[in-house]
Formats: C-alpha cells, sequence, structure tokens
C-alpha cells in the first residue's frame, strides 16, 4: 500500500451523467428548431384557477389538475392563513414524531367523512402515498398485478417492496384474469388499478375487475387521483361510480388536483390499516406538511362534498370541448369524454411541440406529454378541464385550437 | 419439454414480431438487435404466457437480454 497514485494507475473518471447523453440531444434539437421549452414554463403571476401570465403573456389554463378551482376558494385560503398564523409555518419533523398538529388529524377526519370510511392516512405527496402504502403492503415473495399503464409512482412502489411484478394489457379484463389464475397458490395478491388514466383520460371497468381480483383472492388497491371531486355520487371516484367501492381495499388519492393543495392519501376499512403508521417509510421518514396546507386541506375536502353545482359544470365544459375538438377534426384519446382530461393525439414530438408551442402563443396552456410517460410512444397534448372554465372560456380555446392546428398543419 | 421443443414454439410465437426478419440466435438481443420497444416487449410477453400457461414477472423480464436467456427461462418456468 501506498499514499500516493501514480499516473499510470490512476482510474479513468466515468462520468455517471453520460447515459442521459441521448436526451440532452433530443432536447437541444427540439430547442434549436426555435420551440419554446415546453417544460420550462414559468408562471409569473396566477390570476385565477384558469389564468395566470405564463412566459409574460395573459394565458388560459388548461392543464392544471386543479379540476374543482379550488385554489383561490375563499374558505380554503382563509384557513390556510389562519392556521400558519397560529401553527407556524412547518412542522419541521415527521408524523410520528413532532409533525402531527391538529390540522393533520383533522384532514384525517375529513377525508373519512368524505369517503364514509374508517381510517385515512396522509402523505407528503400523491407520489408518496402510492410509493409508500405499495411498498409496504407488498414485500419479496408477493406479486403486484398491474395494468401496464399505471403511473410512474405505483412502479416505483413495486419496485421499492421487490414483490413479483405482472403486468398485463390496459383496461383488459380477461388479460388480468388470466394472469390472477397463473398466481402460486397461497402467495398474496396485490392488484392495483387507477380510477382515470391520466394520459388518455379514459376510465376503468372496475365493475368487472375488482371482481375478478376478489374472486381470486387478490386485495385490491384503487388510485383515485384524477377522479376526486367529481366522479360518483359523492365525488369518492369511479368504484363509487361503479357501485364497486367496498370491495376496494384501499384507495390512494391527492390534493394537488380536485383538492387543490398539495399532499397524498390512503383512505381502507381494513382493521388493521393504522399499523401502516409505523412500518411505511415514505410515511416514517420524511417530515409532515405544513399546517396551512392541511388546514386548507381539510377545508376543501369538505367543502367538495357539496360541489355539485360545479361538478355538473365540469362536465359541460368537458363534453363541449371533446365534441368541440373532435368537429375540428383533432385525434382524441377516447371515443367519449370520460373525465375531465381530454388528450390530443399529435402526429409526432416535433408537431406537438410545435402545435403546444402555438397554443402558447395564442394564450393556452396545455401539457405536452411524451414517452416514457405516455402509453404507445404518442405524443399528447393534454387538456385537463376546471369547473371554474367559463363556457365563453371553452369556446376561446377551441377558437385557439382551430387556428393553432391549421397554422400547424394538423386539421 | 426440452429446450429445444421451447426454442421451436417461442420461434412461432416470435415471427409477427420480427418483423425485419432478423436471424436469430441465443445471442440476439431483443431491446437492440430486435429493436423491441416496451409495447412489443408485452404483446410478446403475453403470447408466450398464454402458450405456456406461465407468468414472466417484470423482475424475471430484466434479467432477459437474449434470446438464450429467455428459452432458459421459459423452459425452467413451464417445467415448474
Amino acid at each position: 500500500m501506498t499514499d500516493t497514485v501514480t499516473a499510470e494507475t490512476a482510474a479513468e473518471p466515468v462520468d455517471l451523467l453520460a447515459k442521459f447523453d441521448p436526451i440532452i440531444q433530443t432536447r437541444e434539437a427540439l430547442l434549436a428548431a426555435g420551440v419554446e421549452d415546453p417544460f420550462n414554463l414559468v408562471m409569473e403571476q396566477v390570476l385565477s384557477p384558469t389564468r395566470a401570465i405564463c412566459n409574460g403573456r395573459d394565458t388560459i389554463l388548461l392543464g392544471t389538475y386543479n379540476y374543482m378551482g379550488m385554489t383561490f376558494d375563499p374558505d380554503v385560503i382563509a384557513a390556510g392563513k389562519t392556521a400558519m398564523e397560529d401553527f407556524g409555518a412547518g412542522t419541521t419533523g415527521s408524523r410520528v414524531l413532532n409533525g402531527t398538529f391538529r390540522d393533520h388529524r383533522d384532514v384525517e377526519a375529513a377525508l373519512r367523512e368524505f369517503y364514509a370510511m374508517d381510517h385515512a392516512v396522509v402523505f407528503s405527496t400523491g407520489y408518496q402515498a402510492n410509493l409508500g402504502i405499495i411498498s409496504t403492503l407488498a414485500g419479496k415473495g408477493d406479486y403486484i398485478i398491474l395494468d401496464i399503464d399505471s403511473h410512474a409512482s405505483i412502479y416505483d412502489g413495486c419496485a421499492m417492496g421487490r414483490a413479483e411484478v405482472v403486468p398485463f394489457k390496459h383496461n383488459d379484463v380477461e388479460a388480468l384474469e388470466k394472469r390472477l389464475k397463473r398466481i402460486p397458490e397461497g402467495a398474496g395478491k396485490l392488484v392495483v388499478l387507477e380510477g382515470v388514466y391520466s394520459m388518455m383520460g379514459d376510465v376503468a371497468p372496475l365493475k368487472e375487475m375488482v371482481r375478478i381480483a376478489k374472486a381470486h383472492g387478490a386485495m385490491v388497491l384503487v388510485d383515485e387521483a384524477h377522479s376526486m371531486g367529481f366522479i360518483g355520487e359523492h365525488g369518492r371516484g369511479v368504484a363509487e361510480d361503479q357501485g364497486v367501492i367496498d370491495d376496494v381495499d384501499f384507495i390512494i388519492g391527492t390534493f394537488s388536483k380536485s383538492v387543490g393543495t398539495v399532499g397524498g392519501f390512503c383512505v381502507s376499512n381494513h382493521p388493521k390499516f393504522e399499523v401502516l403508521r409505523l412500518v411505511c417509510r415514505p410515511y416514517v421518514f420524511t417530515a409532515a406538511l405544513p399546517p396551512s396546507v392541511m388546514a386548507s386541506s381539510a377545508t376543501s375536502i369538505r367543502k367538495l362534498m357539496h360541489g355539485g353545482n360545479k361538478r355538473a359544470h365540469l362536465w359541460e365544459n368537458s363534453r363541449t370541448l371533446h365534441k368541440g375538438l373532435r368537429d375540428l377534426g383533432f385525434k382524441l384519446g377516447t371515443e367519449t369524454p370520460q373525465s375531465a382530461i381530454i388528450a390530443v393525439i399529435m402526429p409526432d414530438l416535433e408537431k406537438g411541440a410545435m402545435m403546444w408551442e402555438a397554443l402558447l402563443k395564442e394564450g393556452l396552456y396545455v401539457n405536452l406529454a411524451r414517452p416514457p410517460a405516455t402509453p404507445a410512444g404518442m405524443t399528447l397534448l393534454r387538456c385537463s378541464l376546471c369547473a371554474e372554465h367559463s363556457a365563453e372560456q371553452v369556446q376561446t380555446i377551441l377558437g385557439m385550437f382551430e387556428r393553432a392546428g391549421k397554422a400547424i398543419g394538423i386539421i | 419439454m426440452t429446450p429445444a421443443e421451447v426454442d421451436e414454439r417461442i420461434r412461432t410465437l416470435i415471427e409477427p414480431f420480427n418483423k425485419k426478419g432478423v436471424a436469430i440466435e441465443d445471442s440476439t438481443t431483443f431491446a437492440g438487435d430486435l429493436e423491441f420497444d416496451s409495447l412489443t416487449v408485452m404483446d410478446f410477453v403475453a403470447a408466450i404466457e398464454d402458450e405456456f400457461d406461465i407468468i414472466i414477472s417484470m423482475n424475471q423480464q430484466a434479467e432477459i437480454e437474449n434470446w438464450g436467456q429467455l428459452v432458459v427461462a421459459v423452459h425452467k418456468l413451464q417445467d415448474s
């Protein structure tokens, strides 16, 4: 052993970022064509749930998941302000140590009321809710059977728990059943489904899938992130709408969509559910959300229980935009409007980025979604509607799509 | 079923997915030589699973990069 390393024996440094060179090149090529960077947009001012100043322009927001427009609800804002003044800016600690304040308990009570379920656990984000619950439920030797188009947080939860992951073709009931039949007898089984799939905005056949999962002795988890607040009689999601919510063991949701704040949660009637607070690492080893966020969320959730009129207007907006875009000749992700998401299918990434930019210049923000987030390598312009979009705004949006689509040569 | 029989049956299954008619040897890779994307992998795996009435989990798929490894894996799975 010597203290010095000679020049001859020094190992060549390996750049760990070199593997991302193809992504850097794709991005540079896109920007070199003169397109505004779709993944670097700044909202300089937010004027309402549906309007912001983006990159210096007054812009209609049609890609924010702010389905029920709760971000500017006066009661939601007031509750957050009061909690911040009374409890401070942050928790500086884990939920299991010093990070559970009055309002963390209250928001979990609000969730139990909203879903009429026995237990609710709040996480710092929806991503962490999936990561934590899935990885803790299904460990080595267990099986997770999931839709191939599941969200990244679901896949990451599977990887973290090291369960055997068995995907099936998107929304294919028969493919799910075949796989369930082949799982070794006696193995733990968790079927993971989503109510609304966020890329195409399509709804899952939960009625059949939950029945089949139960018939094969599997536990069922449904992510209802994109349905809470406006699908189902009480806004509890697709499982409620299709009449199978009582057979779902775990519902995952988020505050960053209809609720209008940030945070994630899991609700359940399982008698042993509370043990997860002790064993779920993404719950234990992270800081609890600020009290202001909890108070705003609790107020918002309770208001969503009485949001019938807003819900009806949101569906009206979804139907009008879907029909309008189809009549203009755009190719859409679903035959009928199934949710508050309408995906417009672009011929390729280049045309998609051009269309995205043309819309932004018209004063409209939508999400540009591309692989690997999208199924089948598609490029999508994803529109998510808000209950606060006025009927006039929807017509304005259609005019913008028509002009941009003709300019780019898509319609 | 012998490894040779497994090989033969999967060779029939891969035909519709092998659009460029790449000659398949044990060292032929799915991502590289056959240019399979994730959707093609899913459909191809489903065809094998249905044919042999087995499950090839994503964890197992991650270990299979070439034809030879696939034949060995399927032979082992259908035997168990």
